[in-house]
């Protein structure tokens, strides 16, 4: 299911058979990295499924899902340690179905950092340089410059044991973007660092990105991580693509229940049509109460719908609309915020995560909530967004 | 209270005890080897206890004696040959059986631990009904085949076990770096392997050394290998001079190893000692 970032690439059969690397670097509407109805599987088991994606030239492009849902099977279909079982893959505009790992000019960083122990940090990033005949001394200027731009200059000597684990990493970083590769994949990379570093790592990442104008493919579970590196975003879910789309557009109008639940947490309510105009729709839910929602169409009367709620949408205290009262069945305090745990009745409960204003209402009490008409999203019985 | 002074009472007991079964069984398995080199010291021509007096002469005598020499050099050359060639072939193999899938890797794996378990008897005659099926000499080619035969399946197992403790990524890694199949495997699995590529040579070396029962079937006739010569001279007699020659035996087969273990440990303290002078940032 492409999406509005797919747009189909007009490529020539001459100019993809792989003659084309020397203008890769000065193609300007071709994308970096291109997929065409791939198919991946393992034996009987297919991990991915009919994937199509262009990547443009100079993009951080997330693939974000579930462990298992073929993110990271793309990513290394892309450098070559996968083979994909149709379809094919560019880089560059360069068809790369049959050109080995070593020769597809990629940089790629593990979670694991992959650092080569016996190696000293300048052999580490040298290496790249070393087998694409770079002369000595250019070798020399262009890891100092690399080691530079990580933050580690003068660590050449060192050893990957002596350094930390966030260390490692930018080594390895340098060691993959040394030479300037067509691509850069990260695969899950600051998945082995502690909290703090991790945050530091996702911020130097980026910048790193930015300043080199590298095409980055960058594969996470973590949501946070995928919402603030990201210019493109995509979901996926079992070996298929759900959604691509901006971070802001894959948070505020996911196009699916899955996308829904898997950014975020949000709220699905189940309910039917009561009313329905051109722009306004009443919706039953399940649990009794009436609510009001913005419906970009008209919808007919009994239609099954789900109403995607943010627990950042959902309001407390009184005065609001599509009010719904209920029972705090649990209040969690994280300083100026509070996540409720709100059951309106019928099994229905909903997430609540709202700016605390005066006391924080406890465990057992009744609450007032509720939500603008125009913050939720709607999906159909399929569960896709109605649009 | 009292419970707990007899419980460490029993504890003291119980490890008196283990202590001495500890020490008997390190008596009966190294007294032959302690009297076979305090012996061949013994001055006197019968080679058994008492003493009678220090001296060297029976391997002043060693050194004289002709044949020994020349099967000491015999085996020296076969040792070598066997573990330069096992190690190569041993240290593919594992690599080979642990890094890519191919049909029949399980009966291959089987296969080549085979000669290990197989006893060597069975290994001796089978190699030479093969030869004389193939109507095949019988040279110092085919005893150094035998002995590699045998050697291979240790060689295999020591690389395996290494390699499975080297992680894929780093092969990965040289590999989206741009370095060949071949150029990944000098430079990044090879340098990871050494150690158990040193310790396959090291136990090549020394299971071809002292092989004696297949080294038998083997040899081509008048050649003698050091295990057969000493075999061979204790038909003659008990002279002290077999007691100087298994004290040189002993000294190559365990001295050879302990050797390389020192050196390797050696090696990796040093570049240890370099990482502890490391200053974080």
């Amino acid at each position: 299911m492409p999406d509005t970032a797919v747009s189909p690439v007009i490529t020539s059969r001459s100019e993809s058979t792989g003659t084309s690397q020397a203008n890769a670097g000065t193609g300007y509407e071709r994308p970096a990295v291109e997929f065409r109805n791939i198919d991946i599987a393992y034996g009987k088991f297919v991990a991915v499924r009919d994937f199509s994606l262009a990547i443009p030239r100079g993009s951080f492009v997330t693939l974000l899902g579930p462990s298992g849902c073929g993110k990271t099977t793309i990513l290394r279909s892309i450098a070559g340690l996968v083979d994909i079982s149709r379809g094919q893959i560019s880089i560059g505009g360069r068809r790369v179905d049959d050109i080995p790992i070593y020769k597809r000019n990629i940089g790629l960083v593990f979670q694991s950092y992959a650092l080569f122990p016996h190696k000293s940090v300048f052999d580490n990033v040298a290496f790249g340089l070393k087998y694409r005949n770079v002369p000595k001394p250019e070798i020399t200027r262009r890891v100092g410059k690399a080691l530079e731009m990580v933050r580690l200059p003068g660590s050449e000597k060192k050893l990957p044991s002596q350094l930390s684990g966030g260390q490692q990493q930018r080594i390895a970083l340098a060691r993959a973007i040394v030479f300037e590769p067509e691509v850069l994949l990260l695969d899950e990379p600051l998945s082995a660092l502690d909290a703090n570093m991790r945050e530091e790592m996702r911020v130097e990442i980026k910048k790193i990105q930015k300043e080199t104008g590298i095409t980055a493919i960058f594969v996470t579970h973590d949501q946070e991580e995928a919402l603030s590196m990201s210019d493109q975003i995509v979901v996926m879910n079992a070996g298929m693509m759900e959604q691509i789309g901006t971070p802001e557009e894959v948070y505020e109008t996911p196009r699916t229940s899955f996308v829904a639940d898997f950014l975020g947490k949000a709220n699905l309510l189940a309910g039917s049509v009561t009313a329905s105009d051109g722009q306004n729709a009443t919706v039953a839910l399940k649990a009794g109460q009436r609510v009001s929602v913005v419906s970009p169409r008209p919808l007919s009367t009994g239609t099954d719908i789900t109403i995607v709620l943010r627990p950042q949408k959902v309001q407390v205290g009184a005065g609001i609309e599509n009010r719904l009262s209920g029972r705090v069945i649990s209040a969690s305090y994280l300083g100026g915020n509070v996540i409720y745990e709100i059951d309106i009745g019928e099994q229905t409960v909903i997430r609540a995560n709202s700016q605390l204003v005066g006391k924080m209402i406890p465990e057992g009490e009744a609450i007032e909530i509720g939500f603008d008409p125009a913050g939720c999203v709607l999906l159909d019985e399929t569960g896709s967004r109605v649009s | 209270m009292t419970a707990a002074t007899h419980g460490d009472r029993e504890g003291k007991w119980a490890w008196r005890l283990t202590g001495f079964m500890t020490i008997c069984v390190y008596i009966f398995m190294f007294a032959p080897i302690v009297a076979t080199v305090v012996l061949s010291f013994n001055s006197s021509m019968f080679g058994g206890f008492p003493m009678t007096g220090f001296s060297l002469q029976w391997y002043a005598k060693l050194l004289q004696n002709e044949q020994v020499l020349q099967a000491f050099r015999t085996s020296l050359w076969i040792a070598l040959v066997t573990a330069g060639v096992t190690t190569i072939i041993g240290v593919i193999t594992a690599y080979a059986l642990t890094r890519f899938e191919f049909n029949g890797k399980q009966i291959l794996g089987t296969l080549v631990i085979l000669p290990a378990l197989v006893p060597e008897t069975i290994l001796g005659v089978g190699l030479l009904v093969m030869i004389k099926a193939v109507d095949q000499p019988r040279t110092l080619w085919i005893l150094i085949l035998g002995h590699i035969l045998l050697a291979v399946p240790y060689v295999v197992l020591v690389a395996q076990a290494r390699l499975v403790g080297i992680r894929r990524v780093y092969e990965e890694a040289a590999l989206s770096l741009g370095a060949s199949r071949a150029a990944t495997f000098r430079e990044v699995i090879l340098p990871l392997l050494l150690p158990a590529v040193v310790a396959g040579a090291l136990l090549a070396f020394t299971i071809s050394f002292d092989n004696t029962s297949a080294s038998l079937f083997w040899r081509p006739a008048g050649v003698e290998t050091m295990p057969t010569q000493i075999l061979s001279m204790l038909k003659i007699s008990i002279s002290p001079e077999i007691n100087a020659l298994g004290t040189v035996m002993i000294l190559v087969t365990v001295g050879i190893p302990l050797l390389g273990g020192l050196l390797l440990q050696g090696l990796t303290r040093l570049r240890r000692r370099g990482n502890s002078t490391e200053v974080e940032q």
